[in-house]
């Protein structure tokens, strides 16, 4: 099933295309190199380590910016890794915060051994039961417009499971040094006041 | 309360979780993520009851690890609330703290230290510590209730003023050992 996913970076370019005040934290592995692929950015912060965490930083970074639109991409294995944050997300319930899984139904940095959605773990189905406001699976680039057109404008929390091709893609590595990250993020979004705060 | 038999100061005296409250208030801590412990309840009803603070029930523990990275990188400041038995779910987790420099206020309640009734407990509480500090997390160890604005306000100030990950440890012997016979 997997010939007819979508290719990631072309859904991730898509949905980072005039991303304009939008916040992005980016799962470690394919993810961020996705996004990074999309143009690095300083209102991204891509993960290099701490597999599972990607939706509860954008969680907190959603609660702490209400204003301000939220998203996560993320891939299907390290979506399971913190699968009791859609829980969590579902009890806050923030309209500002969009998570969007490329599930390419492999852990594609240690060798593309299947994940449990290959297995039938259906991701949208768990979001949709922890509350989210909308939750879907995404197959075809058509709907594409639609998710990033919900990303920017429609009330969360928002989940989309993108099938994607388990293509293993040339590396586009962002910055690793988490320091650097943070402070350009904060200050990105913050001011340059950021660094005395 | 249980386990007066075992508490060495009159800590219905002092309100601390109040005081713990208050000073996260004046450290303008705004979300306050937690996995329940009962040596807890009374903050995090307390918390729930703010209008300036947002009280995030979490799965699992290192999910407010996550959590106090993301509202860092949006301006606010978070605390942690857990059980000792959660510091061991939160190592992987941590190493966001110690790689970006996030600010990180973690409150744990010790179990397995005083006067433990239940042997699972043990093990976690009695490597609460060294876990900690072989996660880079500076540990401070609140025994008495009087002691619980300023400690916790000291550890405030070392996280977000310092930049530091830091934990307060709140010992089982001034909460009050659980014994199940006795819990309300």
């Amino acid at each position: 099933m997997n010939d007819a996913g979508l290719d990631r970076r072309k859904v991730v370019a898509a949905l980072l295309e005039q991303r304009d005040t939008l916040l992005v934290v980016a799962g470690l592995g394919s993810a961020a190199w996705d996004c990074t692929a999309a143009g690095d950015h300083p209102l991204t912060f891509p993960l290099w380590g701490a597999m599972g965490s990607a939706c509860m930083i954008g969680l907190g970074l959603a609660l702490a910016q209400p204003k301000r639109r939220v998203l996560v991409v993320t891939g299907d294995g390290e979506m399971l890794m913190g699968l009791g944050s859609l829980a969590t997300i579902g009890a806050q319930r923030p309209g500002n915060l969009a998570v969007v899984v490329l599930d390419n139904e492999r852990y594609g940095e240690t060798g593309m051994q299947k994940t449990h959605t290959a297995y039938g773990t259906d991701l949208a189905a768990v979001a949709s039961a922890c509350g989210f406001a909308d939750s879907r699976m995404i197959r075809g680039n058509a709907e594409i417009a639609a998710v990033r057109s919900g990303i920017h404008r429609d009330k969360g929390p928002l989940f989309f499971q993108v099938k994607v091709r388990p293509d293993a893609l040339p590396l586009v590595l962002p910055p690793r040094d988490g320091a650097h990250l943070k402070h350009r993020f904060r200050e990105a979004l913050l001011g340059e006041g950021a660094a005395a705060q | 309360m249980p386990g007066k038999a075992s508490q060495p100061y009159s800590v219905e005296a002092i309100d601390w979780p109040a005081t713990i409250h208050s000073a996260l208030k004046s450290q303008r801590v705004r979300q306050v993520s937690y996995v329940p412990d009962a040596g807890h309840r009374r903050l995090i009803e307390l918390c729930h009851a703010d209008e300036n603070m947002t009280a995030v029930p979490l799965t699992t523990e290192e999910e407010g690890v996550a959590l106090a990275a993301g509202a860092w990188l949006g301006g606010e400041r978070a605390a942690l609330l857990m059980q000792s038995s959660g510091v061991g779910n939160c190592v992987n987790a941590l190493t966001l703290a110690s790689n970006c420099g996030f600010p990180l206020l973690i409150i744990v309640t010790m179990r397995g230290e005083w006067g433990e009734f239940n042997p699972w407990q043990i093990p976690m509480g009695q490597a609460t510590p060294d876990t900690l500090r072989l996660a880079g997390v500076h540990t401070l160890r609140l025994e008495r209730a009087e002691e619980a604005s300023t400690t916790v306000t000291a550890a405030a100030q070392l996280a977000f003023g310092g930049y530091g990950a830091v934990a307060v440890l709140i010992a089982q012997r001034m909460i009050g050992a659980k014994s199940f016979g006795e819990e309300p």
